[in-house]
């Protein structure tokens, strides 16, 4: 299970990066280790309103649909349309999986960096 | 408080994710994840512990009687060896439980229960028993473990160190030998692949399974759970009780007439299945529009609902999402295209042949 130190973390299981202006974000090691295969990806588009603590898309796993949530608020600036095609890259790598860039970030929740986050998992006791 | 199956600490050894299921304590899948799972019983051979399942045994003279009176098949003809599935109805039809039935001697059958099931199918069967029956309920010293896949032949018979093993589908072959083990073995199964169901005593069942994990080795064989137990048996359309039948469904509604004779003299819940017209039936759908439909999503046609998806997920050996679902009988047919509601988004399925998957 990793938890890159270069990263923020989200309470519900995103990771963050900040790449100049905009914020990549994804879903971590451990959510996608809980959630299992992963086999549909659906992505907001290209200029939606993206608002913190609301779903902004969803995962399907074999085993269920999980909502990602937007630790941010903001507008989406790109999307990572392979995952459309190839949404096992979300097990396989999830921190190079990202799902959207978002631009224009005016609020952001707390953010834990990645002892805090690799503790909060740890508590879920299968981290 | 969830029981464990004998093979408790084999799951967590196995990094198994544990989840409570039908009153036990399961794997739902191993490190490799289900897909690795289902696709290993498709080509290879899967390994799982069904020990949660219920094992009960009617025995004497009135045994077959008890049987034809409790169920909806007709055991008169079932063979020492052979194992017949059946349907366990209340008066009104509704379905109890689907079990399997296996005759082991010639007043000796073993019937298999759902685990979720079991204390209720015990309470029903218990007062319904005909006289001269013997009723033994022994899910708790039974293991029970399914050796599913095209490989599973060659790994059983590494094994086999006495008695014989089973040849034709729906047999079974009691006091076989395997790796020092004394086990009732048919050729059965939940996953539309070859395969055998092993029956051993529950306090040797950690042995079998270590034993059949090592000798598959070679084989590629992959320890599986209950999620690919799921995926398997949707891809083959075997129907699964709480999805496709409950007690609010009659078995004829759910496509189960071949386990339904009606022609016996009289069986609980025949005046009740009489009773009933036929109404709804389950249908296969493959999902053409993106995304997986799961049960219990409404299904449309032309804008009027028809019914509901009783199962559905992804199946991985066919690379697509697809489901069961029951609807109004007469309302579509195979090619016509349907919508499930899935979280308010509309997506289009086509109606297709039951199974989806045979081997």
């Amino acid at each position: 299970m990793e938890f890159p130190k270069n990263l923020t973390y989200a309470k519900t299981h995103e990771w963050l990066k900040k790449d100049g202006d905009l914020v990549e974000i994804g879903l971590t090691d451990y959510a996608q280790d809980q959630l299992g295969d992963i086999v549909f990806v659906n992505l907001p588009e290209v200029g939606d309103e993206v608002t913190m603590g609301e779903s902004f898309a969803d995962v399907e796993s074999v085993k269920a649909v999980s909502d990602i949530y937007s630790p941010v608020t903001g507008v989406v600036a790109e999307i990572n349309e392979a995952l459309l095609d190839a949404p096992e890259t979300v097990n396989g790598a999830p921190y190079d999986a990202w799902f959207i860039k978002v631009k224009d970030v005016s609020e952001e929740e707390e953010l834990l960096d990645a002892d805090a986050y690799e503790a909060l998992c740890k508590e879920g006791g299968e981290a | 408080m969830d029981k464990k199956t004998p093979l408790y600490d084999r799951h967590v050894a196995l990094k198994g994710k544990m989840v409570p299921f039908g009153g036990y304590i399961m794997p739902v899948q191993y490190d490799q994840g289900i897909i690795a799972e289902h696709m290993a019983v498709r080509t290879k051979a899967g390994l799982f512990d069904v020990s949660h399942m219920g094992e009960v045994i009617f025995e004497g003279p009135g045994a077959l009687a008890t049987l034809n009176h409790l169920l909806t098949n007709d055991y008169t003809s079932l063979a020492v060896g052979r194992v017949r599935y059946g349907v366990m109805c209340q008066e009104d039809g509704g379905c109890l439980d689907d079990l399997i039935v296996y005759r082991l001697g010639e007043e000796k059958y073993l019937v298999v229960v759902n685990a979720a099931n079991h204390d209720k199918d015990v309470a029903h069967m218990r007062p319904n028993l005909l006289p001269d029956t013997t009723f033994t309920d022994i899910s708790d010293e039974t293991g029970l473990l399914a050796l599913q896949g095209p490989e599973s032949k060659a790994i059983i018979t590494k094994l086999l160190e006495g008695g014989e093993l089973p040849e034709k589908y729906y047999s079974s072959s009691q006091h076989v030998q395997l790796a020092g083990i004394d086990c009732l073995v048919s050729r059965t199964g939940y996953t539309g692949e070859f395969g055998y169901e092993i029956f051993c005593p529950a306090d040797r069942a950690a042995d079998l399974w270590d034993a059949i994990l090592a000798a598959g080795a070679d084989h590629g064989i992959l320890p599986c759970g209950l999620g690919a137990r799921d995926t398997l048996r949707l891809e083959a359309a075997m129907p699964l009780y709480g999805h496709e039948m409950d007690e609010t469904v009659n078995p004829l509604e759910t496509g189960l007439d071949f386990g339904v004779k009606m022609n016996k003299p009289d069986f609980i819940g025949k005046a009740g299945i009489e009773a009933h017209p036929i109404t709804r039936e389950r249908i296969g759908l493959k999902v053409t529009g993106r995304g997986i439909v799961r049960e219990g999503e409404d299904l449309y046609a032309g804008g009027e609902k028809i019914g509901h998806t009783t199962s559905g997920t992804f199946c991985p050996y066919l690379k697509g999402a697809y489901a069961m679902a029951l609807v109004t009988k007469g309302k579509v047919s195979v090619g016509d295209t349907v919508e499930a509601d899935v979280r308010g988004r509309k997506v289009a399925c086509e109606v297709v042949p039951l199974p989806f998957y045979k081997r």
